[in-house]
């Protein structure tokens, strides 16, 4: 096990390594342009570019570059924005962070929930109107552009059906920390969650329904029903928990993904200050270090949440511990 | 391939009259034609239905209504009718579905938006299917380092969140065009995006392929032409590449309303598509501000889009089950 852990360990350090390699290559290795003058924004003085080209070593090969940028992002972290007044990006980022966290919890929480309950009804209803209707919902799910479901959801909470029983009580768009009222955080909350739910609830109620189907004719199900269990049992109590294997692993990377910025367009159009507002303000003013930092933090907690979600792997399951799968 | 009737049908004769027999997938393929031919249709529906230029901003103008001419940007409703709205739907050719706020007719935008749209979303699925084709039949067939080097090269890629992948690449282009060489690209082609859509989903899409090619690199009749000698380029071309077509076949779709969907994101937030040229996804934005007032701006773009992906993707799932694919991938977010 021990060795498993370490070599999962090997690839989680080749990973973090290989992705500040691309996204530095991204930002400041791409032919044809100064990255000087991206760094210190638009009509920069003649000053600001020297101070940045000596700050960001420019002057020096690539190689050089790399390392400065990474320990300014990483060990230093003092980062700063030229086009934001000299403000320090790194602190921002992970002010950023509990907007989002609570975001894509709520979210997820909303899409587990649904989404199993929908894959197992259609999964034991196969074939019926009911999982035809309930896999068509999940297609149309899936085929929604998040940001426009936001916008339609604030067009009739904010404005068209604002003053009736159903939606008086969706306040303005914005954030309310939960140490300052959990029920406001809540409410602020409530229709961004859904919104970001929709896109997975689709795409897991049918990746488990998939699965219940392909697992409901292996042999130990088989096995299940011989011995005379309830259907309900068989499919609750067998299937369902060889389908979570998938579920989970699909989960954890998912979550990961939407911590790390993928949540951008939600926060976008609820007002949300979390770290994907954060980047998109650094991409309207077209703020360098500000959007390397968020994307190399995120790629970051991307690729460490998936090696956790590996580790646990590894010690519960015990093809994986002795390395056969 | 002879034609003859002794012959049972093959495998593409098959799945199309399975495609056939399935509605579903019929009448996505009407829909998709449907929106195709509307969007060829633009400069027409601008030149004699609506009668405006729709890349023009249009705000002191005015539009005949029954005779009477009617501003295009209307006092709001307020008491003191402070501000200004667009007109909105009026029912007739010209500003069918109502003007943006620049004055510019949203109807005939729409159709302008819906060409680069899905000349994005289909141009950067091809682009994506060949690129990621490449690199799946390479790493499944040769196998060993190559396999590793390249299997590495698209983890690195996958855990960057796609989107922010997209931006990162978008914001770098965008701000200030690209120059490779002699050749300059400048910030509104749409190169970039479709370039741009293209790279991010290669590993989302390689993946299938590459496993496909893995397993049927160790099937009987590979093994069998080995042992025979045939050289592995005739290998790859005769046996592997008619074998993973139905994979990259299943994919296209499915790529193309991924594509569509990020293509309208990057659009959205001004780093896709730049103006005064138009996407479904632009649109939106210029609806956003006034989704209170004329939600129909950014409403009727969205529905586009769903009614597009929605096909695609139904298209997707007829292909699947005529070609008989196994879901091999899963969707990137």
């Amino acid at each position: 096990m021990l060795m498993t852990i370490l070599r999962r360990l090997g690839q989680t350090l080749f990973v973090l390594t290989g992705i500040s390699v691309l996204v530095f290559g991204v930002f400041f290795a791409t032919p044809g342009a100064d990255p000087t003058a991206r760094i210190a924004g638009r009509n920069a003085s003649p000053q600001t570019m020297a101070q940045v080209r000596h700050e960001y070593g420019f002057d020096r090969p690539l190689p050089v570059q790399y390392a400065t940028m990474m320990k300014k992002l990483f060990v230093t972290r003092d980062l700063t924005s030229y086009v934001d007044r000299g403000e320090k990006v790194v602190p921002e980022v992970f002010k950023a962070a509990p907007v989002t966290l609570s975001l894509v919890t709520g979210a997820a929480i909303i899409w587990v929930v649904v989404s199993i309950t929908m894959g197992t009804l259609a999964a034991a209803l196969r074939g019926s109107w009911v999982d035809r209707g309930l896999m068509m919902l999940g297609l149309i799910g899936i085929s929604m552009p998040v940001f426009w479901v936001g916008q339609v959801a604030n067009l009739l909470s904010q404005s068209r059906y604002h003053d009736t029983i159903v939606f008086r009580w969706v306040p303005a768009l914005g954030y309310v920390p939960f140490t300052e009222s959990p029920w406001g955080w809540f409410k602020a909350l409530v229709l961004a969650w859904i919104t970001l739910a929709i896109l997975f609830i689709g795409l897991y109620s049918r990746v488990l329904r998939a699965d219940l189907i392909a697992v409901s004719g292996e042999d130990f199900m088989r096995t299940a029903r011989a011995k005379g269990l309830s259907p309900t049992r068989v499919l609750l109590r067998h299937g369902l928990r060889t389908s979570l294997v998938t579920f989970v692993s699909l989960f954890g990377m998912d979550f990961a993904q939407l911590v790390g910025g993928g949540a951008l367009l939600t926060e976008v159009v609820f007002g949300l200050q979390g770290v994907g507002r954060l980047t998109y303000q650094a991409l309207t003013n077209l703020d360098l270090p500000l959007i390397m930092a968020t994307v190399m933090y995120s790629a970051v907690f991307v690729v460490i949440a998936n090696a956790l979600v590996d580790m646990v792997y590894i010690v519960l399951d015990p093809r994986v511990r002795d390395g056969r799968a | 391939m002879r034609s003859s009737s002794s012959l049972p049908p093959g495998p593409w004769a098959v799945a199309i009259r399975a495609l056939a027999r399935d509605r579903a997938s019929l009448v996505s393929v009407g829909v998709l034609a449907l929106m195709v031919l509307a969007s060829l249709m633009a400069p027409l529906y601008a030149r004699y239905v609506s009668r405006t230029d729709p890349f023009l901003s249009n705000v002191a103008g005015q539009v005949q209504i029954d005779g009477r001419a009617v501003d295009i940007m209307q006092p709001n409703d307020n008491p003191l009718h402070l501000g200004l709205s667009p007109i909105g739907p009026t029912g007739r050719g010209a500003y069918l579905l109502g003007a943006d706020s620049q004055g510019r007719d949203v109807a005939a935008r729409l159709l302008y938006g819906g060409r680069n749209s899905l000349l994005i979303a289909s141009a950067a699925a091809l682009l994506c299917v060949v690129m990621a084709g490449v690199v799946g039949i390479v790493a499944g067939f040769f196998g060993g380092v190559v396999d590793a080097v390249l299997s590495r090269i698209m983890d690195i890629m996958w855990a960057v969140p796609v989107y922010l992948f997209a931006i990162s690449l978008s914001i770098v282009m965008v701000s200030q065009g690209l120059t490779i060489g002699p050749f300059t690209i400048t910030s509104d082609n749409l190169l970039i995006p479709i370039v741009i859509i293209a790279i991010v989903y290669v590993p989302y899409a390689a993946r299938p392929i590459r496993g496909r090619v893995m397993a049927l690199r160790n099937s009987e009749f590979v093994l069998a032409a080995r042992g025979l000698g045939v050289p592995s380029a005739r290998i790859l071309l005769r046996d592997i590449l008619p074998n993973v077509t139905g994979t990259i076949v299943v994919l296209a779709p499915l790529l193309t309303a991924l594509a569509l969907l990020t293509e309208s994101a990057l659009s959205f937030l001004s780093i896709g598509v730049q103006a005064p040229a138009a996407s479904w996804g632009t649109i939106i934005q210029d609806g956003e501000g006034l989704i209170y007032t004329r939600p129909l701006v950014a409403v009727a773009p969205g529905l586009a889009i769903v009614i597009v992906v929605l096909a695609l993707n139904v298209l997707g799932d007829g292909l699947r089950d005529a070609l008989d694919v196994r879901e091999t991938s899963r969707r990137g977010h």
